[in-house]
């Protein structure tokens, strides 16, 4: 069923790609409901999936096939507590997205068959239990990215599609060092994740372990990306379309994150309790300089794009602070990793949710200058509305997810990481005042010179942002599901680590 | 002596082929000439499948050991004959109406041929004699559309060679001097002592092969020829060679022993400078055939870190044998979308391809992301495994350098896509002609890059 999960979406894309005379209401439903049935499907294995362990063993869905056996790489998923909530949230953000494509004017096949093989792509990448597997994956996301937009994207999109590329080509190809590493020091020589982390390679070489550990660590760190390697990120954003702005802040962010728990942690337990520090310090201060440049912007697409740069530095902190083992017990580490990938979830929902109805403005006015609007809430109360959800979901207010998964990380991490933890309290703030001001400007006082134009949410669009905030809403009041998910591979994670 | 001629079956069929395709093309009038095309793939055919079986069995040397058949020879005879039929194709509508269309191909045959036998040379002598066979039909070739910039590459080439040719021949004096015979075998037994004779006579034995391989400081030859030779014939000259330098070049280094001169050091730099020379010269070219010579260049670099690595792992000699393979085939293909386009020469002319020729252009689109090293295409399993030869060899800091020139090398094949995906602009001044067999080539070879790629652990387990 994993399998089918995985490549239904590629299939179909090539079925769209081979039809060329379909129309493009056919076209439009074909995408809805494959992700549908994509999202069926994740909701399928969450329901078969026993919780515990993960990682190492215990994992649910698994397969094995060889591929390139001379180098010990091969086609190997499967499914644990760490990759099911984001093979989850990828399917809804998908469905989501393609339920608000419904009014995509430009070419909707060719949009339909390479957003469906973007799924794929995204999908493999959280599926995958082989390093080379997982980077065929992390490399294709980045091809189909680009390629959405170059091709869908407004403003400078070229540019910025080709600055997207090259940026984070050039860090998966620093990941891509970083494995070659994992696998020379592995003995016997392997790609396969769950060997490694079961007998994590370069163990008491500090200086071969922490070299793999910096090429791994960039690589992700672009991709999340994390202070210095975000640079990339507001320009991609910006000229994205609304889908591509909700899709790569939503999934493709999570890779860098993912990539962390699932590789750095297990295979490189020595060389990241050495550097814990670091994550700690570009986690924390990636949360506050996140929030102070987002608080400076005028545009709303780059100032959401530097919240997440903000949100994903909680993720950092809380990693780091897993492996700092001092000051701390084996219970409050758990508690960091499960709010760290709470939050990656969390995240995915509420920042595509955002990303979303920041597309309706450019698709009503061409502009997302926060200064040419204002009262949105009178004239387009439904937009006012959900917008006001969304950003106060993002910063962190309880009843929803970014509360759960932030109380989390600051509690878990406090112990080990105190200093960290009040930066990233500051920025924190900082996050919750920026929110403010955007509604201030954005949903209230006199209507700007553009609100007129911003007519209300039309029914598609409707459809596809009420469920994400609906979600992180949902699992913010009853979290428990989801954490009795996450919990136990949280667990195995922070004792690998602690090897 | 062993003197067992069945052993070079694969070789055989192709020199006796084309002295046939020589008497049949004379006999043939023009319009049938298409007979001789037929005769020549069929032989093509004939040799890969030959050499499929001599790969499958065991290893031996012939004709007094001056003649190797085991999993490098069999790579050049397969790359080689399979490359050539690929060649075929995208050379087809180019000679279509061209008075000497069969001599053509009994050019090809020879050149495919001199690969072959480069590849399998065990013998100092044999190389010298194969390195003239790979080189005397590729001159003919360079200058067959007797133009003037063609023949002006075919100039630079032969006096290239010519001038390389020699002083390879001085490195194998040097060597024989050395050594006290030819065969690879003394080369085994040198010691340090004649270190400063064996370094010149193996510096200047290499000077050839770089050469034949298009590597530094033998490249200069190939941005000329890939940009003013027909693309099938550009195709031919960048992709064969190629394969029976670096095949050779690996037979005879993995011979001497690295303690007598260290060799696997001066083959990492030339690789990391011929990488590094080839992407900045391809960054600011505008002809798009010019820019592909320039890849080719920089493709050499990783494939000679295989080589810097030679038997020091055991991965060294399937990631070398897999690589050459995939960049064949990849390589090819993307000539054989600028042999489609006859009109199309520079990055401009491709605007708004993919909205005329969207096969064309989906083609390009994997070919060149291929060329990168993206996944899953053969090249990047050939990346990898290079890559991973490398790191296990020692050579941490090359990979480091070749993962740096990878991502430089997107930029300049991004700047070839961007165009053909490009939405607005002006598109072409009417249809763009497109000739059908260079498409359908072009279509070949992308699908088999990937199937490659996809099948990598059997090709691997094969040589391996």
């Amino acid at each position: 069923m994993l399998d089918l999960l995985v490549f239904l979406p590629v299939l179909a894309a090539v079925v769209l790609a081979a039809l060329p005379r379909l129309s493009d209401t056919a076209a439009r439903a074909a995408l809805v409901a494959v992700t549908g049935v994509e999202l069926l499907l994740a909701l399928g294995l969450w329901v078969g999936y026993e919780p515990g362990g993960g990682v190492t063993s215990e994992i649910a869905y698994e397969r094995e096939l060889q591929w390139i056996p001379s180098v010990d790489s091969g086609y190997h998923v499967g499914v644990d507590g760490l990759s099911l909530p984001l093979l989850l949230l990828t399917a809804g953000i998908f469905f989501c997205c393609a339920l608000y494509a419904w009014r995509e004017q430009l070419r909707p096949r060719t949009f339909a068959a390479l957003l469906l093989f973007l799924e794929t792509t995204c999908l493999g990448v959280f599926a995958s239990l082989d390093l080379i597997l997982f980077f065929v994956f992390f490399d294709l996301s980045i091809v189909g990215m680009y390629f959405l937009i170059a091709g869908w994207g407004h403003g400078q999109a070229a540019r910025s599609a080709l600055k997207f590329f090259l940026y984070t080509f050039l860090g998966s190809l620093a990941l891509l060092v970083g494995f070659l590493a994992l696998f020379a020091g592995s003995d016997p020589h392997t790609f396969d994740m769950v060997k490694l982390a079961q007998d994590p390679p370069l163990q008491g070489q500090p200086l071969a372990g922490g070299l793999a550990l910096l090429a791994i660590g960039i690589g992700l760190a672009v991709k999340t990306p994390t202070v210095p390697f975000h640079t990339w990120l507001p320009p991609a954003h910006t000229d994205a379309p609304a889908v591509g702005s909700a899709i790569l802040a939503g999934v493709l962010l999570k890779m860098g994150t993912y990539g962390f728990v699932r590789i750095a942690l297990p295979m490189l337990p020595d060389a990241w309790r050495t550097w814990a520090v670091v994550a700690v310090v570009v986690g924390a201060v990636g949360v506050l300089y996140g929030a102070l440049v987002a608080l400076a912007q005028t545009d709303l697409k780059r100032m959401i794009a530097y919240t997440s740069v903000a949100h994903m530095g909680y993720v950092l902190l809380a990693l780091g602070a897993a492996g700092m083992l001092g000051g701390t017990d084996e219970q409050a580490r758990t508690v960091a990793v499960t709010g760290a990938v709470t939050q990656m979830v969390s995240h995915g929902f509420i920042t595509a949710a955002l990303f979303l109805l920041a597309g309706v403005l450019q698709d009503r006015a061409e502009s997302y200058d926060l200064g040419s609007y204002g009262g949105l809430f009178s004239s387009a109360p439904r937009f006012a509305g959900l917008f006001a959800v969304g950003a106060f979901a993002s910063l962190g207010l309880p009843g929803f997810t970014g509360f759960i998964a932030e109380f989390q990380v600051l509690a878990g991490s406090l112990g080990s990481a105190p200093v960290g933890v009040i930066v990233a309290l500051l920025g924190l703030l900082v996050t919750a005042a920026l929110f403010l001001v955007a509604i201030n400007r954005l949903l209230l006082g006199e209507p700007g010179r553009l609100s007129a134009r911003v007519s209300d949410l039309r029914p598609s669009e409707l459809a596809a942002v009420v469920p994400l905030l609906g979600l992180a809403l949902l699992l913010g009041v009853l979290p428990r599901p989801m954490l009795d998910l996450i919990e136990p591979s949280a667990r195995v994670v922070v004792e690998l680590v602690s090897r | 002596m062993n003197e067992d001629p069945v052993a070079l079956l694969p070789e055989l069929i192709l020199l006796l082929g084309a002295a046939a395709v020589l008497l049949l093309g004379s006999f043939l009038p023009r319009e049938r000439q298409w007979i001789a095309r037929l005769v020549t793939a069929g032989l093509l055919v004939a040799s890969a499948v030959a050499a499929a079986v001599a790969l499958a069995g065991a290893d031996r040397l012939v004709f007094d050991d001056t003649f190797a058949v085991d999993p490098i020879t069999g790579t050049a005879r397969l790359v080689g004959a399979l490359s050539g039929l690929l060649v075929l194709g995208i050379l087809a509508e180019d000679v279509h109406s061209d008075p000497r269309e069969s001599e053509q191909y009994v050019l090809l045959l020879l050149a495919v041929l001199g690969t072959q036998v480069l590849g399998a040379s065990n013998d100092l002598i044999v190389l010298a004699v194969a390195y003239l066979l790979a080189s005397v039909p590729l001159y003919a070739l360079a200058g067959a559309a007797r133009d003037r910039r063609g023949t002006e590459a075919a100039l630079k080439t032969y006096l290239l060679g010519a001038f390389l040719g020699i002083a390879m021949l001085l490195g194998i004096t040097l060597l024989f001097g050395a050594a006290g015979g030819t065969g690879y075998a003394l080369l085994t037994d040198l010691d340090p002592q004649q270190r400063p004779v064996v370094a010149v006579g193996l510096v200047a034995l290499l000077a050839g092969l770089a050469f034949k391989g298009g590597f530094v400081p033998g490249h200069f030859w190939v941005p000329d020829v890939a940009e003013a030779a027909r693309p099938g014939a550009a195709a031919l000259l960048t992709t064969v060679p190629k394969v029976g330098g670096l095949l050779a070049a690996y037979r005879v280094l993995d011979a001497v022993p690295s303690d007598v001169v260290d060799w696997p050091l001066l083959m990492a730099v030339l690789a990391a400078l011929t990488m590094t020379l080839g992407n900045l010269a391809a960054f600011g070219q505008e002809s798009v055939r010019r820019l592909l010579g320039w890849s080719t260049v920089s493709q050499a670099g990783y494939l000679l870190m295989a080589v810097a690595v030679a038997g020091r792992t055991d991965l060294a000699l399937p990631s070398l044998a897999l690589y050459l393979a995939a960049y064949a085939v990849t390589n090819l293909g993307a000539f054989a979308v600028t042999a489609a386009l006859p009109q199309a020469g520079q990055l401009a002319s491709y605007r708004n391809l993919a909205a005329h020729r969207p096969v064309l252009a989906l083609s390009l689109l994997v070919l060149l992301l291929g060329l990168v090293g993206t996944p899953p295409t053969a090249v990047f399993v050939g990346k990898l495994t290079v890559f991973a030869a490398a790191l296990e060899g020692g050579l941490g800091w090359l990979v480091v350098v070749a993962a740096i020139n990878t991502v430089a090398s997107l930029f300049y094949y991004l700047r070839w896509l961007a165009p053909v995906f490009a939405r607005e602009g002006a598109a072409q001044a009417g249809e763009p002609c497109v000739r059908p067999i260079a498409q359908a080539s072009a279509v070949i070879a992308a699908v088999t890059s990937v199937a490659l790629g996809l099948g990598a652990g059997a090709v691997l387990a094969v040589v391996g």
